[in-house]
């Protein structure tokens, strides 16, 4: 009945996939571990000892209220932010210890990303948007333009290619942005409230369309959402109050 | 709920038999919990009885020996008197987590413990109402049944929130009472 890729939550074990739960140990490698990370802006602190997994090919949600540290978790983990203390590893590399221009490489060929809005170049059609990525990355432009045309084909917005973000709905524009996050063929997207902006309908619609593509293709997924409709969409949930963890009990 | 007016609502389109008519239910109507087929043959005799369905023939169709039923004049009313009529907006509020939340306070257990573990357990079950309306094929029936669910689901997870956070306040008032 389900086509999700792992097995996840209460009811679900299956498949010989590690038993799950916040925080619990795994047999698998994680993609990317973060090991007590520490974050203050300012004096503000928004992460206080936090230590979490992402496993190849899984979508997790990263849940909470609106001022949690959701969004500084996100930025961590994807090596868009330093936090003051604590480690994140990724594929077994430690990304603090990267050089700067190391890290922007490993951004740009395995993680996307994707945020509530306003990623989209707005001078740009949502075709080259979506180009875009791959021709940073070398490739030639009318193979990065067909490329592109396929991912919004994906995306259920191909008849848009030729609009400008302001063209498109909100809805459209965010499912361009998704096929630009997943373009490239990250090994993870970092989605951060995707559908935020959305109504509901628009929204679960988008949220469908990431979940569906980002397990077709493998892609794990760093869901940050205040939304459990949304959050339902992910194997796992790892909830954040206060710059912490709260541990999910696993029910049996 | 009705059972009598959703089979009447069914024998409306045409005569079914018994089984026929537990089929098309689950169907109809599948995130709710399937018909047995021993209720649908005695809700099925009181149609009868109370003269809004009749025995429309028997036939075997070269398998067992089936009887069909068809509505009659005054089912057809009384179902469309049903149908119109206003459910009433929850006229008591019957909340088991909140019970469980208060008794724990009462007995001294650990009420922020309980509702981690349902809010996971809501969690779970609101994956898996997510994945049955996300598989390729599910029917409008089938998603508009499963966000029937997934909405009231949220609504919990909601109040668990607000709760949780206010459980000192909440403990205090309960332990005054
Ligand atoms: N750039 C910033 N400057 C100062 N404080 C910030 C900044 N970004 C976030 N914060 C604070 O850090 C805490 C966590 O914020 P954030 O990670 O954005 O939470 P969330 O995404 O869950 O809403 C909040 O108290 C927020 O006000
Ligand atoms: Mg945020």
């Amino acid at each position: 009945m389900s086509n999700r890729s792992k097995g996840s939550g209460p009811g679900e074990g299956r498949g010989g996939s590690p038993v799950d739960g916040t925080g619990t140990g795994s047999t698998a490698q994680p993609l990317l571990a973060a090991r007590g990370l520490v974050k203050a802006h300012g004096r503000t602190p928004a992460l206080r000892d936090v230590s979490v997994e992402l496993r190849a090919g899984e979508i997790l949600a990263v849940t909470g209220p609106s001022g949690s540290g959701k969004s500084t978790l996100l930025h961590c983990l994807a090596g868009i932010v330093r936090p003051d203390a604590g480690s994140v590893a990724y594929d077994g590399r430690r990304l603090e210890e990267l050089p700067e221009k190391r890290l922007s490489e490993l951004r740009r060929t395995d993680f996307g990303v994707v945020f509530q809005f306003g990623q989209l170049v707005p001078e740009l059609t949502a075709l080259d948007n979506v180009a875009l990525p791959l021709m940073l990355a070398g490739t030639g432009r009318s193979l990065a333009r067909e490329r592109a045309g396929e991912w919004l084909e994906r995306f259920g917005v191909r008849g848009q290619a030729k609009a400008r973000p302001g063209e498109m709905s909100g809805g459209q524009a965010q499912r361009a942005a998704l096929a630009r996050a997943l373009v490239t063929g990250p090994r993870v997207v970092f989605a951060d409230e995707p559908t935020g902006a959305l109504d509901s309908l628009a929204g679960e619609q988008v949220m469908a369309a990431l979940a569906h593509t980002a397990r077709e293709a493998g892609t794990a997924v760093l869901l940050v959402t205040h939304d459990a409709r949304v959050a339902a969409y992910a194997d796992r949930e790892a909830r954040l109050r206060d710059g912490t963890l709260t541990p999910l009990e696993v029910t049996a | 709920m009705s059972t009598r007016h959703v089979l009447l609502g069914l024998l409306a389109s045409g005569p079914s038999h018994g089984y026929d008519l537990k089929r098309r239910h689950d169907e109809q109507f599948p995130e709710a919990r399937p018909l047995a087929y021993g209720q649908v043959y005695t809700t099925l005799q009181r149609l009868v009885r109370d003269g809004l369905a009749e025995v429309d023939g028997t036939g075997s169709d070269g398998g067992p020996e089936r009887t069909a039923y068809r509505a009659t004049e005054e089912g057809t009313r009384e179902l469309s008197r049903w149908a119109g009529e206003i459910t009433p907006p929850a006229p008591f509020v019957t909340n088991e987590i909140f019970a469980k939340v208060v008794v724990s306070i009462l007995s001294g257990g650990d009420p922020a413990a309980y509702l981690r573990a349902q809010r996971a357990a809501h969690m779970g079950r609101m994956r898996e109402l997510t994945a049955v309306k996300s598989a390729a094929g599910a029917g409008l029936a089938t998603v508009l049944s499963a966000d029937y669910a997934l909405n009231h689901l949220d609504a919990d997870l909601r109040w668990m929130t607000t709760t949780e956070d206010r459980l000192t306040t909440l403990t205090a008032e309960v332990d005054a009472a």
